[in-house]
């Protein structure tokens, strides 16, 4: 679609000034709020970089604009569905377009929390116990009966979350069994598939992962420490909520294996170039998976860009790069 | 250099007030709000494209280019002489005939009039009484002073009168100091309802007798549907009432003018307040809708306002009587931008709220209106801003919400194995309001 010649693979920072990008922001998600201060941080990061950036929505002026000024390669800082569940991916396959990022296989399998959980865990690693179900299962068999068993089972505390999704949006944490079908309720607003999941006592860790041709590198855990003990949209959103210690503040081997964690996700799972897997240590020492992120948040108050840092790295340097090697790839 | 692990090295330095200032997810719910696919009866805009925007615009030019010197300077702080005269000829369409000139503050939208009135007259731990559902501007106002909400029943013909008298007399057992009562007597914001002639009659007879103040805030009165302007409660008690006032919603909201009607010595407070807040209002948008009201034919425009918001009112109330699903009401608003929905026993107007933003359709949860965390099965919604079909459209989104909803309620509401209980709660009959709230809001 794209007319202009493939860019040659680009050698160091020589070509650029040459390399034309395009930033995804926005889109029509409850995380819109998010990607476009994600968006906004990236499309500074680059320019800043030296990189000819533009930063666009995800609407319906997309393709043709992408048609019109023909990107190098696209940096997806959308968060939720479409940018983040594989559709969008898709779509800029079929457009020929190049983007930083994992493919849309991979992001459609990612973003189903309880199908990548599945997977993670017969590769192994240790993920907690879950059920996901759709609405229309407690309409059929009757939300008593089946509550009953998932309390039995999973045991108290629990937290309910929406299948998919992200920035904690309608994650609650049950701590009483009659609490429970409130929480479903509103939860079942956010999606009509809920995950209910065991809840684990311990250390928050956001473990980051990078690409930059010579395979999956984990950076540094970034800990993170909520004031009101819950990382949720306003923990995650108000600076000064919420405490985070890059590297974290945990024993070398804990260090090592969340690291080792993070790098076989990302491979399992066929992510590409950048991912952040969240996950918790518990008080033995072992290593949980919760979730694996494709559009990590790069916001000025996220995770991923923590890691980065400590890692001595430059955030625009970094996504330059990414989109260097996609745009060379094409 | 490291970042600070709280991303914020000030953050142990904020002044107590501040701590509930946080992001919430509500930012994130309404953050798709803006976008085109979504059909936004949420915010209460003013169809400002309906002015004559050439003429607007020429006009403030010629301020500029011809009268720059003053327009452009500072002003006094009680404001541009020439407009309070004008406010005091559209006081009087409303059945203000005493207010003089002298007696009229000026401010930043009527919005700043209610921070000044709080700060004149409210001490940490004063109550405030106001209508339940109330104004989410002047709640906010009244916390940021510390004040304790008191809310009053209100019912299709506004305040309830009796209500207002037991709570008077509840605050009087209490030891309670009441500092005011904070009403919307027209088009009630989110309520949408008006405060009728018997009871305009019994509540100043009410403030006279407990030894009430009372600040009418009435943004809204000369845009009524359906009959000419009940009488202000200014124009039948002038020492009792402080009236606010404001051009937002009969011109525009960006030019931000607004006033206050106050007695002479609670005038002189405004001032001083004002001069120390801002020095003065905008010289330039208080010559601007001075000139507007004397050169332009303003009062015929009001008129194409109401017919404009006539219309998406009927849109709004037709197509919330034909899809709206059992057990949902609303009130009937005679003028105004809200209507005020009651869900279904048991729904959740807050808790829905994703859903419906995946639906594309937004409205403001009720709980906002509430200073006590009452209104949670209330929404407003707004039919000022959307063209009427895509107010049809947005109610016929929301039906399907509601009956979403009303299914999932109707698998977990029966939840009944001994060790569940139901979610669903008691309500109350009433459209309006929790009939009897009268629950304090610790503002500290
Ligand atoms: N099983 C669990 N045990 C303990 N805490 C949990 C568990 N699952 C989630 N949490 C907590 O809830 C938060 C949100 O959960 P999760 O990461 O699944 O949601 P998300 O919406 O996908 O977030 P993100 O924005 O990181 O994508 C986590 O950061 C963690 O603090
Ligand atoms: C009841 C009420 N009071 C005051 C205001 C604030 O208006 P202004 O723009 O004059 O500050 C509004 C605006 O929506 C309102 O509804
Ligand atoms: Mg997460």
């Amino acid at each position: 679609m794209s007319e202009t010649a493939p860019a040659p693979a680009p050698v160091a920072g020589a070509d650029r000034h040459a390399l034309r990008a395009v930033v995804l922001a926005g889109g029509l998600t409850f995380e819109r709020e998010v990607s476009l201060s994600s968006g906004t941080q990236v499309w500074e990061e680059l320019v800043r970089a030296g990189v000819d950036t533009e930063i666009r929505d995800a609407d319906s002026g997309l393709l043709p604009g992408l048609a019109a000024a023909p990107a190098d390669a696209v940096f997806i800082a959308l968060h939720g569905a479409t940018g983040e569940d594989g559709a969008l991916r898709a779509v800029l396959d079929l457009a020929g377009v190049p983007y930083v990022g994992s493919p849309a296989a991979a992001c459609r399998l990612a973003w189903d929390k309880p199908a990548a959980k599945s997977v993670i865990r017969s590769a192994g690693v240790t993920t907690p116990d879950w059920v996901a179900l759709p609405h229309s299962t407690f309409r059929e068999l009757g939300a008593g009966a089946v509550l009953d068993l998932m309390v039995a089972r999973l045991g108290l505390p629990l937290m309910v979350k929406p299948a998919s999704g992200g920035s904690a949006l309608g994650v609650q944490k049950v701590s009483r069994v009659e609490d429970l079908p409130a929480a479903m309720v509103s939860c079942f607003a956010y999606g009509d598939t809920v995950m209910v999941e065991r809840f684990v006592e311990g250390v928050e860790l956001a473990l980051s992962v990078i690409d930059l041709g010579d395979g999956p590198e984990a950076l540094p855990a970034v800990e993170i420490v909520p004031e009101s003990g819950v990382f949720d949209y306003t923990s995650r959103y108000t600076p000064g909520l919420t405490e985070y210690h890059t590297p974290a503040r945990v024993s070398e081997d804990v260090a090592d294996r969340a690291a080792a964690l993070a790098v076989r996700v990302h491979e399992v799972l066929g992510l590409a170039d950048l991912s952040r897997t969240d996950a918790i240590v518990s008080p033995d020492g072992q290593v949980h998976f919760l979730e694996v992120n494709v559009s990590p948040g790069l916001t000025e108050t996220s995770m991923f860009p923590m890691a980065i840092e400590a890692a001595g790295y430059e955030l625009g340097e970094v996504l330059a790069r990414l989109l260097a090697r996609r745009a060379g790839n094409r | 250099m490291p970042r600070h692990p709280r991303l914020d090295p000030l953050a142990d330095r904020y002044a107590a007030r501040t701590h509930g200032m946080k992001t919430s997810e509500i930012r994130a719910l309404f953050s798709v709000v803006s976008r085109p696919e979504v059909v936004s009866l949420a915010g209460g805009m003013p169809a400002v494209t309906a002015l004559p925007l050439d003429v607007v615009g020429s006009m403030i030019g010629d301020l500029v280019s011809g009268m720059g010197a003053q327009t452009l300077q500072y002003g006094s702080g009680q404001g541009d002489p020439r407009l309070r005269e004008r406010i005091c000829d559209v006081m009087a369409l409303e059945g203000i005939a005493d207010a003089s000139p002298s007696e009229v503050v000026v401010t930043v939208g009527s919005q700043q009039a209610l921070d000044l009135v709080t700060r004149v007259f409210v001490d940490p731990g004063d109550v405030v009484l106001a209508e339940g559902p109330s104004y989410v501007g002047a709640l906010g106002v009244f916390q940021a002073s510390e004040a304790r909400v008191r809310h009053v029943a209100m019912d299709d013909h506004g305040l309830i009168p009796e209500a207002l008298e037991e709570a008077l007399m509840a605050c009087r057992a209490n030891g309670d100091r009441v500092k005011f009562l904070y009403t919307v007597p027209n088009f009630h914001n989110p309520a949408g309802v008006t405060l009728s002639e018997e009871r305009r009659e019994a509540i100043v007879a009410l403030a006279e007798k407990y030894d009430l103040l009372i600040i009418e805030d009435n943004p809204y009165g000369l845009l009524g549907f359906e009959h000419e302007p009940l009488r202000a409660l200014r124009a039948r008690n002038s020492q009792r009432v402080i009236y606010l006032g404001s051009f937002s919603k009969t011109f525009s909201p960006g030019l931000r003018v607004g006033w206050v009607l106050a007695p002479l010595a609670v005038r002189e407070k405004l001032v001083l307040a004002t001069e120390a807040q801002v020095l003065c209002p905008p010289s330039l948008t208080q010559y601007a809708v001075a000139r507007y009201l004397d050169t332009q034919p303003w009062r015929e425009q009001i008129k194409t306002f109401t017919e404009l918001y006539r219309e998406r009112r009927d849109a709004c109330l037709e197509s919330l009587a034909a899809l709206m699903p059992a057990g949902t009401a609303w009130t009937q608003p005679e003028g105004g931008f809200y209507v005020w929905l009651k869900l279904p026993h048991g729904l959740d107007a807050k808790l829905m709220q994703p859903r419906a933003v995946n639906a594309h359709v937004a409205y403001v949860p009720g709980i906002g209106f509430f200073a006590d965390g009452n209104g949670r099965e209330y929404m407003r919604l707004s039919y000022c801003y959307p063209e009427p079909d895509q107010i049809r459209e947005g109610v016929r989104r929301l039906a399907r919400v509601i009956e979403a909803e009303l299914d999932l309620h109707s698998t977990f509401d029966t939840v009944d194995t001994g060790t569940f209980r139901g979610v669903g709660r008691g309500g109350s009959p009433n459209i309006v309001g929790p009939a009897n709230s009268d629950t304090y809001e610790d503002g500290r």
